[in-house]
């Protein structure tokens, strides 16, 4: 153990600061519940309209919880757009944008097919157009230029807000790390880091695996986003697995699902993830000021504030 | 046991190679494909897409053997077996084909687009003794077979009513043309959507002797429907009601439900969770209590070696590919199971064609079965 921290703690000395402990996610607010259809749909109501969203980010910014972990979802961009007009109010507020948003993807081929799908996100710009009309991309096979362009289209929306990490979300890591396009993940950390001078992260259900591809795609100390419960929910590869992980490679933690969709009591959750070793930050959804509190405290009693 | 099934039987299952061929690499292939490539007992040794550009990238960064056509692939690579993703109105002749050279197969739903084609495939399959299954991954679902085990246990009591619903945010405006919105492709909302209900009623319920009243309703498609309602008739008076409408933007995203009412309770599932009511006439399950019990994804759900997008996706495959390293050709989803489903979805068809059965003395003629693109009953 004291090599793996004198290792961090000399690269830390060149990387980036740490993340934050803990991250607010946005699950809750796009109707997204892993245990009930029924309290899904009773938050997507309750969430329709964006103020309600922002009083919730209210709470949770004022807690000190200051780092919002969210999809590309459309509504997001008018969470960025009421951060953008008041920079005093949001002055340490950060976002961290997952993409794809999958779900607009999916549909998008489910109407237009694989390559119209592709087609319909990009921007309409003239190099792109440009690009599609001589083909080079396309004719190409130009992974690198589609997979950047989708990036920057994807990144409109937070013109003008802090956007320190930038996270793949796990559908596409997962697809990429399925189907062996290691280059994709090369691709998405170089173009994250230059141009959006951004920490790239990659979000996963299956992480020993993907540990070892992003290994042999050469990113180092990569940030990565998993489930981490006590339970072993949704741990592709075990929970042991996890754990060796965590003891021995090199790689910077964010537990997500820690209460496994409710089924571990919070106190018990987190208790059981301070345990853990090498865990840097957590990222939880919650709709109320009562649970954002609690969640706060329990995180301060068991990693230390 | 056949000869076909000899390579991967006579391996011992921690060594056991199975190689497979992937067909069709649109959304659901190119998911098939990344689940499988990780499976450890499986080698991907080719893959088959008619439109060169997904093959190219893939054959350019991943290393994968591409083809752009069955015949050449089966022509020049061994493998033990094949998964076919490709729009349903390929399915039949590509199944036959590989059936011929005894391959075991795995083949998105539905098997076909007509319930006699399915019958044939399925009774080849038998005469070749390879392993069959077919993509109707809710049978994976930990809720839905928890409903299938409590059924099995009389938990209920004698079934009475089923309600079999889906809903989702497919086909929201008029758009133009793509396979799914072609029912001579295995477009629409009945092949697409609706074949995982009526799937989950046909496991539930077995074949229905009829049904009646079928709307297949067009929302916003020209060319096939985007509803599907029917009542459906089992033996022993169960009867089952269909709901299904994949142009329902208050959904999120795909959501089939079950409801099955009998004479000591009621299940109610989605992919979610099982809420059993149990009435203090019926036998005792353990880990159940009289009154609601309600039992969670998260305990109903086993690991799987990968996930993408749900575990039952990575559980049907594990599935098959065990059967395949055991040799065994009974199993979940075969090719005999899914043709039982085509059955339906053909009478379906039927009826919604017939109109209403029983017509008020003055009201005009059914408008549905005048509108345009409403015969999908005629076949190209």
């Amino acid at each position: 153990m004291a090599t793996s921290v004198e290792t961090q703690t000399g690269a830390a000395a060149t990387a980036a600061p740490k993340l934050p402990r803990l991250l607010f996610g946005d699950n809750q607010f796009f109707g997204v519940n892993h245990m009930s259809e029924e309290k899904a749909r009773a938050q997507a109501m309750r969430f329709q309209d964006t103020g309600a969203i922002m009083d919730v980010l209210d709470v949770a910014y004022d807690e000190g919880i200051t780092s919002f972990m969210c999809t590309t979802h459309d509504r997001i961009a008018e969470v960025a757009e009421r951060v953008r007009l008041d920079p005093t109010r949001y002055a340490d507020f950060t976002f961290q944008p997952c993409m794809p948003y999958a779900h607009k993807y999916a549909d998008a081929v489910t109407e237009n097919g694989m390559l119209g799908a592709l087609k319909r996100f990009l921007p309409e710009e003239g190099l792109m157009n440009a690009a599609l009309r001589g083909g080079k991309a396309f004719a190409t096979k130009d992974v690198e230029g589609i997979i950047t362009l989708l990036i920057d289209a994807e990144m409109a929306m937070f013109r003008g807000v802090e956007t320190p990490v930038i996270w793949l979300q796990n559908v596409v890591v997962d697809l990429l790390l399925g189907l062996g396009f290691k280059d994709a993940f090369a691709i998405f950390d170089h173009h994250v880091r230059t141009k959006y001078r951004a920490q790239p992260g990659f979000i996963t259900m299956n992480l020993p695996l993907l540990l070892d591809a992003l290994d042999e795609a050469g990113l180092d100390n990569p940030i990565v986003c998993s489930n981490i419960n006590k339970i072993g929910f949704r741990m592709s590869g075990g929970i042991e697995g996890y754990q060796r992980v965590l003891e021995g490679r090199r790689f910077r933690a964010v537990a997500m699902s820690v209460y496994a969709s409710g089924a571990i009591p919070p106190r018990e959750a987190i208790e059981w993830l301070s345990e853990q070793p090498n865990i840097e930050s957590m990222v939880f959804g919650a709709s109320s000021r009562q649970n954002i509190q609690s969640t706060r405290r329990l995180v301060d009693e068991f990693f230390g504030v | 046991m056949s000869e076909t099934n000899a390579p991967a039987a006579e391996v011992p299952i921690e060594t056991a190679r199975v190689r497979v061929g992937v067909i069709g690499l649109g959304k659901m292939g190119l998911s098939h494909l990344a689940m499988i490539k990780a499976h450890p007992w499986v080698s991907v040794d080719a893959v088959v897409d008619s439109t060169g550009y997904i093959l190219d990238v893939l054959g350019k960064y991943t290393g994968l053997k591409t083809f752009t056509s069955v015949d050449e692939m089966l022509a020049a690579v061994e493998l033990d077996a094949v998964i076919i993703a490709t729009p349903t109105k390929f399915h039949a002749p590509m199944v036959k084909s590989v059936l011929e050279r005894g391959l075991h197969i795995f083949c998105e739903k539905p098997l076909s687009l007509s319930a006699a084609d399915s019958d044939e495939l399925a009774a080849l399959a038998e005469r070749r003794g390879v392993v069959t299954q077919v993509g109707y991954h809710n049978r994976f679902v930990g809720a839905f077979r928890e409903v299938k085990r409590l059924l099995d246990l009389g938990a209920i009591g004698r079934v009475t009513h089923i309600q079999a619903e889906a809903y989702g945010p497919v086909v929201l405006k008029s758009r133009g043309s793509t396979w799914r919105s072609n029912r001579n492709e295995g477009g629409g909302c009945l092949y697409d959507y609706a074949a995982h209900p009526v799937d989950l009623l046909t496991w539930y319920a077995g074949e229905p002797i009829g049904v009646g009243g079928t709307v297949l309703g067009s929302v916003f498609s020209e060319h096939t429907e985007d509803e599907v309602f029917s009542t459906l008739f089992f033996d022993a008076g169960v009867s089952a009601q269909l709901s299904v409408n994949w142009s329902d933007e208050s959904y999120r995203k795909m959501t089939t439900q079950i409801t099955i009412t009998g004479t000591a309770g009621r299940i109610h599932a989605d992919r979610q969770e099982c809420q059993v009511y149990l009435r203090d006439t019926a036998p005792e399950i353990e880990g159940y209590e009289t009154g609601w019990n309600v039992k969670y994804t998260t305990e109903l759900t086993d690991e799987v070696w990968y996930y993408l997008r749900g575990e039952e996706y990575s559980a049907q495959l594990d599935h098959f590919v065990t059967r395949v390293v055991e040799g065994a050709v009974l199993g979940t989803n075969s090719f005999t199971s899914a043709a039982a489903t085509d059955h339906v979805l053909e009478l379906l068809t039927i009826d919604a064609a017939a109109g209403p059965s029983t017509r008020a003395a003055t009201a005009a003629p059914a408008p549905v079965a005048k509108k345009k693109g409403l015969l999908p009953w005629r076949r190209a």
